[in-house]
């Protein structure tokens, strides 16, 4: 290493250049900010930038919260529906607009404009529709005898409402995440079961799905972290959290205690467990599949 | 099968294209067969298209709606006014929030392909020690989404008083590593004389990274430029967190402001969301196959 020729210097310091604005960025509103939520947590923090060290406090204030459990419950029933209903419907889409027929372009398309519409849009057009009474969707309900269903504003209904509309939104891009998995197996696979006359259904089983792996372990995993990542937008319009916190997913009342109650310690304390929550589910299912392989046969 | 054969091999059908010399050679057999089923798939993709565009259809009509008629199960408007936009435009400044939003956006999108095309540059094809170090650091932040750190984030941000500017909008959205990730795996498939020639001839790194690899990269620079544009575009966590003053409020802030102060008045609401949501539609109508290419591969490559 002491003989570097000068072409070498050159190149070292050009990529030291070349690289420094990401490395400077990344560090500082990437990566120090992943190591702070796991320090943040300790702290007493108000909206000032006041800061305090206080142990565990926030902790155990967590634990003590009911409102955290109703948020952790909510969360959970959110992931456990939601995951598998993305992934039959995107799967499910991306089977039926791999045939060929006509217009499937233009259906493709349209099954996938939801997912480049901005949440915040999508939320009000959805809470436009399912006004209570006066909403197209309550119209046409009333017409074949179904009256009085509060999609938003019964504590039964309004996950699921949320749920529905958090599948509409996203399924476009599930498909095309399995389109492009479909697309990747090869088509004598399937002329050879054809011949052997294999059923479409064992053609699926047999083909489809062992070829298709490492693409549902993806679509499994990026969906999961989304889920328990994302719809904030989504409650924070449709339904703030509501009626009776049905709706207040753990992102969502993390949010809340840090911006609107101001409470940025407690708030980070959460965020570090469900930080560590996503990190022992991701390693889980990592080491279920095998990598993600889901192989049978090694 | 073999009635198929011999139902659909109509005379005169192959002669009738003669642009196409195979089409009576061909086997005609599973044409018909499929265009049966090919009819079927295609009634279930057009309901489930028709159910699925709807809601938006539903917004653009009723913009166009009057008060009286906003709540009426008729998609098409009785009386077609503009007069909703007219009201929007005028009681709100929503032409400076489409500004904002568009300055924001487009700062994001050429910032963050300049920074990441030059790191995912030297991170394929320059040689320098601790390569495969810094790749592996960068790859891993992609596996802590970005609303879980927001609290950290904004203690930074405001810690090095970018509150309530254009750059506490701009500057933390830039950098993900997701981008450079892309062009990393893009550059290292290129070959490798490329460069060779031009070092010979005594260009700098930067010209080679300037005048041959930017130019090699537009097809992969222009699907990851649509991508990252129309997410600041409908980003609104990260803007409500951090602006509070009216005068940088982007669109979609706006819009979210503007229900609340009508909450009641959808006719109002719909044009704003018809508003807000026309630069999505108009790239996505564009730009549809740079969206897609780019999605399947961030997906799986």
């Amino acid at each position: 290493m002491s003989a570097i020729t000068s072409r070498e210097r050159r190149e070292r310091r050009a990529a030291l250049f070349f690289l420094a604005p990401d490395a400077i960025g990344l560090t500082v509103f990437v990566a120090i900010p992943m190591l702070l939520s796991v320090v943040l947590g300790f702290f007493w923090i108000d909206g000032f930038g006041n800061f305090d060290f206080i142990g565990l406090d926030n902790y155990v204030r967590m634990v003590k919260d009911p409102q955290f459990w109703s948020s952790a419950k909510v969360t959970l029933i959110y992931l456990v529906v939601l995951v598998p209903l993305i992934f039959v419907v995107g799967l499910g889409l991306a089977l039926l607009v791999q045939q060929k027929f006509p217009a499937v372009g233009v259906i493709r398309s349209a099954l996938f404009l939801p997912y480049v519409i901005s949440i915040v849009v999508v939320s009000m057009v959805w809470q436009f529709m399912l006004t209570d009474r006066t909403g197209v969707i309550a119209t046409l309900l009333s017409k074949i005898g179904i009256d009085g269903l509060s999609f938003l504003g019964d504590p039964k209904l309004a996950l699921g409402t949320v749920i529905a509309v958090t599948i509409w939104l996203q399924m476009g891009y599930y498909m095309i995440i399995f389109l492009a998995g479909l697309q990747d197996i090869p088509t004598e696979y399937y002329e050879a079961a054809r011949i052997d006359g294999a059923s479409a259904r064992q053609r699926f089983r047999r083909i489809t799905m062992p070829l298709l792996a490492p693409t549902n372990f993806f679509v499994l995993l990026t969906s999961m972290v989304a889920v328990v990542t994302g719809g904030l937008d989504m409650i924070f319009v449709l339904t703030s959290g509501g009626p009776a916190n049905s709706t207040s997913l753990l992102i969502f009342y993390i949010y809340q205690q840090a911006f609107l109650f101001g409470d940025l310690g407690y708030a980070a304390a959460v965020g570090s467990v469900l930080v560590l929550f996503l990190l022992i589910f991701s390693a889980a299912m990592f080491l279920a599949t095998r990598g993600g392989r889901f192989s049978n046969d090694d | 099968m073999t009635t198929d054969a011999t139902t659909t091999s109509a005379p005169g059908r192959a002669p009738a294209d003669p642009s196409s010399p195979r089409s009576r050679t061909s086997p005609v057999r599973p044409r018909k067969r499929r265009s049966r089923t090919a009819w079927l798939l295609f009634a279930v993709g057009l309901v489930l298209a028709l159910a699925t565009v709807f809601p938006l259809l539903w917004m653009v009509l009723g913009s166009f709606k009057t008060p009286e008629e906003v709540n009426s199960p008729q998609l098409i408007p009785k009386t077609f006014t503009l007069e909703n936009y007219v009201y929007v435009f005028s009681q709100v400044p929503f032409a400076r929030y489409l500004f904002n939003s568009f300055f924001v956006s487009a700062a994001v999108t050429v910032l963050a392909l300049w920074f990441h095309s030059m790191a995912a540059y030297a991170l394929a094809r320059l040689r320098f020690p601790g390569r495969e170090k810094i790749f592996l650091a960068i790859f891993a932040t992609m596996l802590v989404s970005a609303p879980v750190t927001i609290i950290p984030t904004f203690i930074i941000v405001r810690t090095l008083g970018m509150v309530d500017s254009y750059a506490g909008l701009i500057v933390p959205a830039i950098f993900n590593a997701f981008g450079i990730f892309l062009l990393r795996q893009f550059y290292v498939s290129l070959p490798d004389e490329l460069e060779e020639a031009a070092l010979v001839d005594g260009a700098s790194y930067w010209k080679i990274y300037w005048s041959i690899v930017l130019p090699l990269s537009r097809p992969i620079l222009s699907a990851l430029a649509v991508f990252f544009f129309l997410a600041n575009w409908n980003s609104f966590v990260w803007p409500m967190t951090v602006t509070s003053d009216p005068n940088l409020r982007v669109v979609q802030l706006g819009i979210q402001s503007f229900q609340q102060q009508y909450a009641a008045d959808w006719n109002y609401i719909l044009a704003a969301a018809t508003v807000a949501a026309l630069p999505t539609l108009g790239i996505f109508f564009v730009f549809q196959k740079q969206i897609v290419a780019s999605i399947k591969t961030s997906g799986l490559k």
